[in-house]
């Protein structure tokens, strides 16, 4: 397994599954236990499905792009859609009493809880959100 | 793995036995749908045991939200019963554990329902 590795896939949900896996393979080539490697799978699988489903909508003709390169100081993964973009400030926040019984809206929250930095990059078109945890 | 169910009833009440994964696409809708036929046979006394629930996103969390919306509207109960670790860290950090009713004991879920 190389340290860097990035990925064009489909639009559907099977790629979601392709990017969860990939993120447990090097989250644990990294270094990290099992329960941390768990926690880092379940968000990259977030990010994809985000890309998936509101970013792409599962066009067939746009693609999702995943990355995962294991650096001497952490790993970092990076999910990036051709989608119309994303406002990460317009989020509205799951903890806020409104919002705590809503059925979605928790993706990006467990993101920036499992992850050390989560970043989002607009891209023409779409949105790349990149994670990051610093190995031990 | 996706999830799969038993279902159980005991003392008037029902109890979902949950093992696998409760993730878009897979457990989720399944946990909707068991949920909502549950309620259709006039059961309104539901309890939920995650022990064998491995692996939960959110939109597992998201079905648990609206499986206990749907219960209470119904002028139910739904209750959690021997939640993984995993599963009660993030029902924690997403501050829903003190929405549900979780117990670690089946005995003592059982009795906490209003007769």
């Amino acid at each position: 397994m190389k340290d860097r590795i990035s990925m064009t896939l489909d639009s559907v949900l099977a790629s979601v599954e392709t990017v969860e896996t990939t993120a447990e393979a090097y989250a644990r080539k990294a270094g990290f236990d099992e329960d941390t490697a768990s926690n880092i799978s379940m968000v990259t699988r977030e990010a994809a499905v985000n890309a998936v489903l509101h970013g792409n909508k599962k066009d067939p003709a746009k693609h999702v792009t995943a990355t995962f390169e294991i650096t001497p100081e952490d790993l970092r993964i990076s999910i990036a859609d051709e989608g119309p973009g994303l406002d990460p400030d317009a989020i509205p926040d799951p903890l806020a009493p409104e919002n705590v019984l809503r059925p979605s809206g928790r993706g990006v929250f467990l993101m920036r809880a499992y992850m050390d930095e989560v970043h989002f990059r607009q891209l023409t078109p779409g949105t790349e959100i990149t994670m990051v945890k610093r190995r031990a | 793995m996706s999830m799969k169910f038993t279902i159980r009833h005991v003392e008037g009440i029902t109890v979902l036995d949950l093992s696998g994964k409760i993730t878009l696409g897979e457990g989720s809708v399944t946990i909707r749908d068991a949920v909502r036929d549950v309620l259709s046979t006039g059961s309104t006394k539901i309890l939920l045991n995650l022990g064998d629930v491995n692996y939960i996103d959110s939109s597992g969390i998201g079905e648990l939200v609206s499986a206990l919306t749907a219960v209470k509207n119904a002028g139910g109960q739904l209750k959690l019963l021997n939640l993984t670790k995993k599963v009660q860290d993030l029902l924690q950090i997403t501050k829903l554990y003190t929405v549900f009713d979780i117990f670690d004991s089946e005995p003592e879920a059982l009795a906490s329902y209003s007769k």
